[in-house]
């Protein structure tokens, strides 16, 4: 897997920051303290996960005084597009199963 | 993993607890790799056409064109891996090769699915899955991506 997808998959298999991204993707620009109001933790830790995802290339943000608005980039998903993440998720999981039907199997 | 074509491989590797020819049954008997795989007219046999088919997806017809491309019974198999319908559009064709090696502890399975082009690394193919599908799946596959 390339890097570019390695750190999209890891920022987004955080709970909270595909809730983020998923609000951001649905509401358009969004403020921290907006985010934070829906995110059932402390506007640090918004601000902490909106950085993870910044770095990913998932969102982007715009200082405006106080404020800081964030953006989703929904191209920032690119990565995870391609044939080989997605036979990469779909050859793991095929594995899962032969495991579990190597585990069940008489000799 | 690069290769000289310019081509790029997945490639899996796990250890398996199992005896190789127990692994090496659920690789090649077609009933068997209905029930991890996907249904199939398998037969393990160089040259031999076959399908692997699953139900059709609203992006996916569910349906695969392989051929039996090398057989080493007990160690290694290979074959074509295409698409057909709209995904065969993108010209995506590949290989998929098991290869078994004993460890003290069973066996080493190695999957290479082999022959992506670079524009099969960040093509449109993927944005027809839709990218919230592969959400459902993510922890699961980020928790294994240190394998």
């Amino acid at each position: 897997m390339s890097f570019a997808a390695d750190r999209v998959f890891r920022s987004l298999s955080d709970p909270t920051r595909r809730a983020l991204f998923e609000r951001l993707s649905r509401g358009g620009e969004l403020t921290v303290s907006a985010l934070t109001a829906s995110a059932g933790v402390s506007q640090p830790a918004v601000s902490k996960h909106l950085g993870v995802l910044k770095r990913a290339g998932l969102v982007n943000d715009r200082r405006d005084g106080r404020e800081t608005h964030y953006r989703a980039r929904p191209e920032g998903l690119a990565p995870l597009t391609g044939w080989i993440v997605h036979y990469g998720a779909f050859w793991r999981d095929r594995l899962d199963r032969l495991e579990s039907l190597l585990q069940g199997m008489d000799r | 993993m690069m290769t000289d074509q310019g081509t790029r491989s997945l490639v899996i590797e796990r250890e398996l607890p199992f005896p190789a020819d127990r692994v090496w049954r659920a690789l090649t008997d077609p009933v068997l790799l209905a029930e991890w795989l996907m249904a199939n007219d398998f037969v393990a046999q160089v040259g031999h056409r076959f399908n692997f088919r699953a139900a059709p997806q609203p992006h996916w017809n569910g349906v695969t064109d392989c051929e039996v491309l090398a057989l080493e019974p007990g160690r290694r198999i290979a074959y074509r891996w295409d698409p057909t319908g709209a995904d065969a559009a993108s010209g995506l064709r590949t290989v998929v090769t098991w290869t078994l090696t004993p460890t003290p502890r069973g066996v080493m399975l190695r999957f290479e699915q082999s022959g992506f082009r670079p524009q099969d690394e960040r093509s449109v193919a993927g944005a027809r899955y839709g990218w919230d599908r592969f959400l459902g799946g993510l922890e699961r596959v980020a928790a294994g991506l240190d394998d």
